[in-house]
């Protein structure tokens, strides 16, 4: 019984998110030509200039670098798409379902290596902040509605980077209600010998939310 | 590959195709990654798939040697590195969460069958000589010290009822995971057994937190995927 929780093991650093998030596919515009590469993710090319094709984002990042090709932002990342969105997420407690799940990283890697690429750029990246923040108020009014009759909870399009935030605080507030919700584990010193049935009678009933 | 195939028994023949040409192994070894990391108890080593991607590591690193040997586009041969960097980031990560967990519950692991099986005969080899040594340390060191009734490394004193002194994974963790498809009757394995009208389902592509151990049979089918 002496094991702790291991929730340092569990957690992905924000490296580790941008690393998964580096394997979304993005469609490039090279302006070199070059065989197709068979790599262990993949095949991907023939490359040829002004030829759309489609790469994963760490492939268009290191081409990019080196001056040989421009990226096509995401169509979602778009100054029109976002407001839409932006609206959406205003106008609801919903989580708006219209962005990816890493649109935190991927946005953040391109606005890193592929700025120029990316029209309107400055109006893009502080509609994705406002985004981010009226999203995270959301999660974060949700969570107050929280309650010890929780054995679960649903969650619709968190992205990748809000789930990490929110996770060791759910993780933990749940663990401590269930761990004081379970009456197994509170001795009665009366009733030691037929335990079993006054567990079963005095049974927590929880329900799930949303 | 067990949990593929169960998986692909559910799934209709279509679906089942465009996973197997879409799914690369380094897709799999990133899912494997993901389940490792956040799992609470150590997982089954998934030797196939491993000893796939070690192959196609070992390949690619010649292909690096001889393109870089014949002098072809420096170019592309960076990023074929870049891509071999990923994957070899991929496994290395994947096998030291494994050492990780295994470190910190060598003992719980040693004596449990089931945990013990999940285990690559490398890791067994490991784990056997962990216990051995932390073993003889805590007995040189302290137990040995101690008055008779309380020599054991397993236990508390000679009175206690279990092994109380060896650390065990919690798998009433809550943990986020995400199914592929729709799944009814979960039993949740919440407060009492006899409780059973509490049967829980999962919509595809929703997330979910939940108590590890309600999932535990789902997440070694392959069923659920934690992230």
């Amino acid at each position: 019984m002496a094991g702790q929780s291991n929730h340092e093991l569990s957690l992905f650093s924000a490296e580790e998110l941008e690393f998964i998030a580096e394997d979304e596919i993005v469609d490039i515009v090279p302006n070199l030509k070059m065989d197709p590469l068979c790599l262990i993710s993949g095949d991907f090319g023939p490359f040829t200039p002004q030829i759309v094709t489609q790469v994963p984002l760490w492939l268009a990042i290191a081409l990019r670098r080196r001056g040989k090709c421009s990226i096509v932002p995401p169509q979602w990342m778009t100054v029109d798409k976002l407001t839409e969105v932006l609206e959406a997420e205003r106008n609801s407690q919903e989580m708006s379902e219209h962005l990816p799940f890493h649109y935190v990283e991927i946005s953040r890697l391109l606005f890193d290596h592929a700025r120029d690429n990316i029209p309107d750029a400055y109006m893009v990246r502080s509609l994705i902040e406002d985004i981010r923040d009226v999203r995270f108020h959301k999660v974060e009014t949700d969570l107050e509605a929280f309650d010890g009759r929780t054995f679960a909870v649903k969650i619709k399009n968190l992205s990748a980077m809000e789930v990490n935030i929110v996770r060791p605080f759910i993780g933990r507030a749940l663990q401590a209600f269930y761990k004081h919700d379970s009456s197994d584990l509170i001795p009665d010193p009366e009733r030691v010998s037929d335990r079993r049935p006054q567990v079963a009678h005095n049974a927590p009933r929880r329900q799930l939310r949303r | 590959m067990g949990s593929r195939s169960a998986e692909g028994e559910q799934s209709s023949l279509a679906d089942d195709y465009d996973a197997l040409i879409s799914t690369t192994d380094v897709e799999l070894l990133k899912r494997a990654w993901r389940n490792e990391k956040a799992a609470p108890e150590i997982l089954r080593f998934e030797s196939d798939l491993i000893n796939r991607v070690k192959g196609q590591i070992e390949l690619m690193e010649e292909t690096v040697e001889e393109k870089l040997s014949v002098g072809s586009d420096p170019l592309s041969v960076s990023l074929y590195q870049m891509d071999l960097d990923r994957t070899l980031f991929l496994l290395r990560s994947y096998l030291r969460i494994r050492i990780l967990k295994i470190e910190k519950y060598m003992f719980h692991i040693r004596k449990t069958q089931e945990l013990w099986n999940r285990l690559s005969r490398d890791e067994k080899l490991f784990t056997e000589r962990c216990t051995d040594d932390l073993k003889e340390h805590l007995e040189s060191s302290v137990l040995s010290k101690l008055p008779e009734n309380y020599q054991s490394y397993e236990r508390q004193s000679v009175i206690s009822e279990e092994d109380d002194m060896v650390p065990e994974p919690r798998l009433d963790t809550f943990v986020l995971c995400r199914s592929k498809e729709y799944l009814t009757g979960i039993q949740l394995e919440d407060g009492p057994v006899d409780d059973r009208s509490k049967l829980f389902e999962m919509e595809p592509d929703v997330l979910y937190f939940i108590c590890y151990k309600s999932i535990k049979p789902l997440v070694e089918s392959g069923k659920i995927d934690l992230l």
